[in-house]
């Protein structure tokens, strides 16, 4: 073994000995780059050391030091040998990541509160990019391309007593790119909907200013029709004793990648990110997440829970914590939890936590994929339920915990619905 | 009138250094209105007729029979055997994350029963019966044994015995890890299902303590797999006297086998 020197270098580092041909800490090295010089994002100095590596560590490999910009010419042209899109089946992707996105955008129907404004705003509105910069490719190409911004707008102190649902409706296959921004002003307090539907391909950038003391529910859902193509770079700045539960559930499209972020902008910032997906045979369920621990006594907590069954079935879930040497008294933890359901279907998970300073409350980060267990299966079935109901109770309580954080009945109930009719495909 | 009978069972499971036979040959008939104890020392195989007899797919039976009114029980699907009406209250109910109490309970007796329980009955008979168990309302909302202590896990299985009605009942170990209170209110969870005189049960322990509780018409002693001696009640007292040591040293009266793991 590598002789380990920093707590950089310890936490989150590649061990120095190959465990599996052809993976490595990070998971499968899906490119012969990959395969031939390792390159895992948060290895940090240590990648260098790296036995089955050989070649030099890419500059960028803290988080930290990844490339943001506005301008999709300062994004290289993809490969797919990319650390953050070397899961992702780029030919799927409809020129998300090639075209000019000048398809129509979604539809988007906004409902809720009289107080909270609705506005649809040109390219130079002063409220665009305060929350978020592109940290890829495809989300700097939709930022490039956008016509029209809509902002939703929560009154100071303003408690919404009924959610706000914003309605996206794709109609055209036409590659195309969409902008929104929630303002959660002061101290106000709110639920938000992004009800994904119909059939699209998009590339969407949604910025989420939580200010100070303010408390913000975002669920983002993604029930999109078999052939829809989306990407949704999720960003969010978190103010001072704010916080922020963003719950993302992705069970329809053909690929569907979110990219949800939080960054604490001061002190006393809470952010909790769920997530639920269900992936069926050939979908492509991709989330990777970033928290960005940039500033003291901050809190986090992330839970992505998923079900997959079926031939090439397939969830990505990487998961980047940053602890910066500010942020001391942080805590966080985050983990992701995969059911396999049957043969064929492959989860890829890689839970990242760099941290750069010692001072801290507590961080945690965990990953477990499996097979059903057995003897839950066999306490329900001793009690007389057939297998195939048990099945259904355990993946559907699996996946309850994540349904239950959403708090609103009516989509509660309707994800219950919609697991309900995910786990009916599979007794066929 | 049912009789769950056992004819010279044998089963083995697969450990690392190969198979393991535990069970080497059992005879037992049970038929309804009788309370049959299983006694034995650690590692004797107790819990192991209780699990084969429910179906538990760790163990193989390699020859012998159990039928339940001359159906083949060996040949049922887990499931299957419930629906039969054989429940096995276990030593170690798992938890099951995410499904409430509630619906665990009415999707259960809807399997057993082929049709949904009356709602309004249903709703008081749970609650009626839980409180005669002393375990608290809100338990229901709960997810099935999550966060349960040991006490209120056997609590709960009871509970289900109780409700779900089985012909056979085969406790495994019930009484192990209760306080004497606790173990005084699953006495009477039981008593009462079994006074209702469709039931036979098969009481399987390692103590002698909750005989005092349920009274068995049958006391058989098990050691290495194979029944070692039956007998009546009186044969319970003697064990509390006198422990299984006897049956370890081969100086009791039947011919056991001298092995026995701690």
């Amino acid at each position: 073994m590598t002789e380990i020197t920093t707590e950089k270098a310890r936490i989150g580092a590649p061990s120095a000995q190959p465990f599996i041909d052809g993976f490595t800490e990070e998971g499968e090295s899906l490119s012969p780059i990959n395969a031939a010089g390792s390159k895992a994002p948060l290895a940090g100095a240590s990648a260098k050391s790296h036995s089955h590596g050989g070649g030099e560590g890419v500059p960028d490999s803290s988080r930290a030091g990844r490339l943001t910009s506005y301008k999709l010419a300062d994004f290289k042209p993809l490969t797919g040998l990319e650390e953050d899109w070397r899961f992702t089946p780029l030919k799927r992707l409809r020129g998300l990541h090639t075209e000019v996105l000048s398809g129509a955008a979604p539809t988007v129907i906004v409902k809720g509160p009289e107080d909270v404004t609705v506005e649809g705003v040109g390219r130079d509105d002063q409220r665009i990019g305060t929350a978020g910069i592109p940290e890829d490719r495809v989300s700097a190409n939709a930022w490039e391309n956008f016509a029209q911004a809509t902002v939703v707008t929560i009154p100071s102190e303003f408690e919404a007593l009924t959610e706000i649902t914003i309605d996206i409706e794709g109609t055209s296959l036409e590659a195309a790119a969409q902008h929104l921004v929630i303002v959660a002003k002061k101290f106000s307090k709110a639920v938000v909907v992004l009800n994904h539907r119909g059939s699209a391909v998009v590339s969407e950038n949604v910025e989420i200013i939580v200010e100070d003391g303010a408390s913000l529910t975002v669920v983002s859902l993604q029930e999109w029709n078999d052939d829809a193509v989306h990407a949704s770079s999720q960003q969010a700045k978190i103010g001072r004793d704010a916080k922020l539960k963003h719950v993302m559930v992705s069970l329809g499209g053909d690929l569907v990648r979110v990219t949800p972020s939080a960054r604490f902008t001061a002190p006393g910032g809470e952010a909790e990110l769920f997530g639920l997906y269900f992936a069926d045979a050939g979908q492509h369920l991709e989330q990777r997440l970033f928290v960005d621990h940039a500033v003291p006594n901050c809190k986090s907590n992330v839970l992505y829970k998923g079900a997959l069954q079926g031939r090439n079935a397939h969830a990505v879930w990487v998961g980047d914590v940053l602890i910066r040497k500010e942020a001391e008294g942080t805590d966080t933890y985050e983990a992701n939890r995969n059911l396999l359901l049957t043969d064929g279907a492959r989860a890829d998970s890689v839970p990242n936590l760099e941290i750069e300073t010692g001072l801290i409350e507590g961080a945690g980060h965990a990953s477990a994929t499996g097979r059903m267990d057995d003897e839950h299966l066999f306490y329900l079935m001793a009690r007389g339920i057939p297998e195939s109901v048990a099945r259904r109770l355990v993946v559907r309580g699996f996946l309850n915990e994540i349904i239950q954080q959403i708090k609103v009945p009516s989509i509660e109930e309707r994800l219950t619905e919609a697991v309900e009719h995910e786990l009916a495909l599979t007794d066929n | 009138m049912s009789t769950l009978e056992i004819k010279d069972l044998h089963v083995s499971i697969d450990t690392e250094q190969g198979t393991k036979e535990i069970l080497k040959g059992v005879s037992l008939t049970i038929r309804t209105g009788e309370t049959h104890a299983i006694m034995g020392p650690n590692g004797s195989g107790k819990s192991t007729l209780a699990s084969t007899i429910a179906g538990h797919p760790r163990y193989n039976v390699t020859s012998g029979s159990i039928t339940l009114d001359g159906e083949d029980v060996l040949e049922m699907s887990v499931d299957e055997r419930a629906r039969a009406g054989v429940f096995l209250a276990m030593q170690y109910p798992v938890e099951v994350p995410g499904v409430s109490m509630t619906n665990f309970l009415r999707t259960a007796k809807t399997a057993i029963d082929g049709e949904a329980p009356k709602l309004r009955t249903w709703t008081k008979d749970v609650k009626a019966a839980m409180e005669q168990l002393r375990i608290d309302a809100d338990f229901a909302q709960r997810n099935v044994n999550e966060g349960f202590s040991g006490g209120e896990k056997k609590r709960v299985e009871i509970l289900q015995l109780e409700l779900f009605k089985p012909k056979f009942a085969v406790l495994d170990e019930t009484d192990s890890g209760l306080d004497v209170d606790a173990l005084k209110v699953v006495s009477e969870g039981v008593n009462r299902a079994h006074a209702e005189g469709k039931m036979g049960t098969l009481l399987i322990t390692h103590y002698t303590r909750i005989l005092r509780y349920i009274k068995p018409d049958f006391v058989h002693v098990f050691v290495d797999g194979q029944v070692v001696e039956e007998g009546g009640p009186e044969l319970a007292d003697r064990l509390e006297e006198e422990g299984y040591d006897r049956y370890a040293k081969g100086a009791g009266t039947a011919a056991a086998p001298v092995a026995v793991q701690a």
